[in-house]
């Protein structure tokens, strides 16, 4: 059984490869009885759309019809 | 902030002015516009003023000599941050073998403990850092501050892992590749990366709206 700290080294890791079929069903049956490693996890996910967005220039928060868009 | 590229160019200013004709929408002017934002972005990744603006002054040069590639799907700024990602990337896969990353290890252990207090001794969450549920990032993103505090805490990593973490989420670099480049192993690769990550998180977690997880 994996505790937290396990399940956030998995949800990391699963940004960088895909985790194998244990790993899935250890990771699925701890998420089922812990929110706090669900919100882990989406927070993981929100970081990357985060950094992502950052390094697409999204801090600069063009606005749609913005003059440095087009 | 002193002005670089562009504004130093005149005249390869005009030369590209003439070349990118009206309604590409790729102008010098415009660049001038990005060219803080993208300075402070490679500065982050670099750690090194020079090599920083000569990345964005090589990105602006290229975006002017590009300017008909601009298909003007995206936002100027994104193809631009694009073309200065893919210099960075050049940059690093140049230099990668010649920086030392010899000190990775130490970047960890002194925070490590500290990272690690936010589990019991049994690997649960204390009640105090129980990750709760984040806002909507998308919402998030169209604030301003919200960018204020991402950048904040990416200053607070260490060094190392800051640019292992960046290496990966800004230039997209896969993990198998950041390991080569840096030659560290895959499983430390891993750890870094984990560690920025619960770092980052607890940071925004603090300055996201209030959302944040209490510090224990």
């Amino acid at each position: 059984m994996l505790n937290c700290k396990e399940v956030t080294e998995l949800c990391s890791q699963e940004l960088e490869r895909p985790l194998g079929l244990g790993e899935r069903m250890s990771l699925g049956a701890h998420l089922m009885m812990c929110t706090g490693c669900t919100n882990f996890r989406k927070q993981m996910t929100s970081l990357r759309l985060v950094a992502r967005t950052y390094a697409e220039g999204g801090a600069g928060l063009p606005p749609p019809g913005d003059a440095s868009s087009n | 902030m002193r002005d670089l590229a562009v504004e130093q160019m005149p005249a390869r200013r005009d030369a590209a002015a003439a070349a990118t004709g009206a309604g590409t929408g790729v102008s010098a002017q415009a660049l001038v516009g990005l060219q803080k934002d993208m300075l402070r972005f490679a500065q982050m990744q670099l750690r090194n003023r020079e090599t920083a603006e000569d990345m964005v002054q090589e990105a602006i040069e290229a975006s002017l000599r590009n300017a008909k590639s601009f298909a003007g799907n995206s936002s100027l700024r994104t193809w631009v941050f694009a073309i200065l990602r893919n210099r960075i990337v050049d940059h690093l896969r140049q230099a990668g073998r010649t920086v030392p990353m010899s000190s990775l290890v130490e970047d960890g252990e002194d925070w490590q403990e500290r990272l690690e207090s936010i589990f019991n001794e049994r690997g649960g969450w204390r009640d105090c850092a129980r990750p709760t549920a984040w806002p909507d990032p998308e919402e998030s993103m169209q604030n301003k501050q919200f960018w204020a505090v991402f950048e904040a805490c990416l200053d607070h990593l260490p060094a190392n892992t800051g640019r292992v973490f960046m290496m990966r989420e800004f230039l997209g670099l896969e993990a198998a590749e950041i390991c080569a480049q840096l030659a560290i192993s895959t499983t430390n690769c891993h750890v870094i990366l984990h560690r920025a990550r619960l770092k980052l998180r607890a940071c925004l977690g603090n300055g996201w709206a209030h959302l944040g997880d209490a510090t224990c």
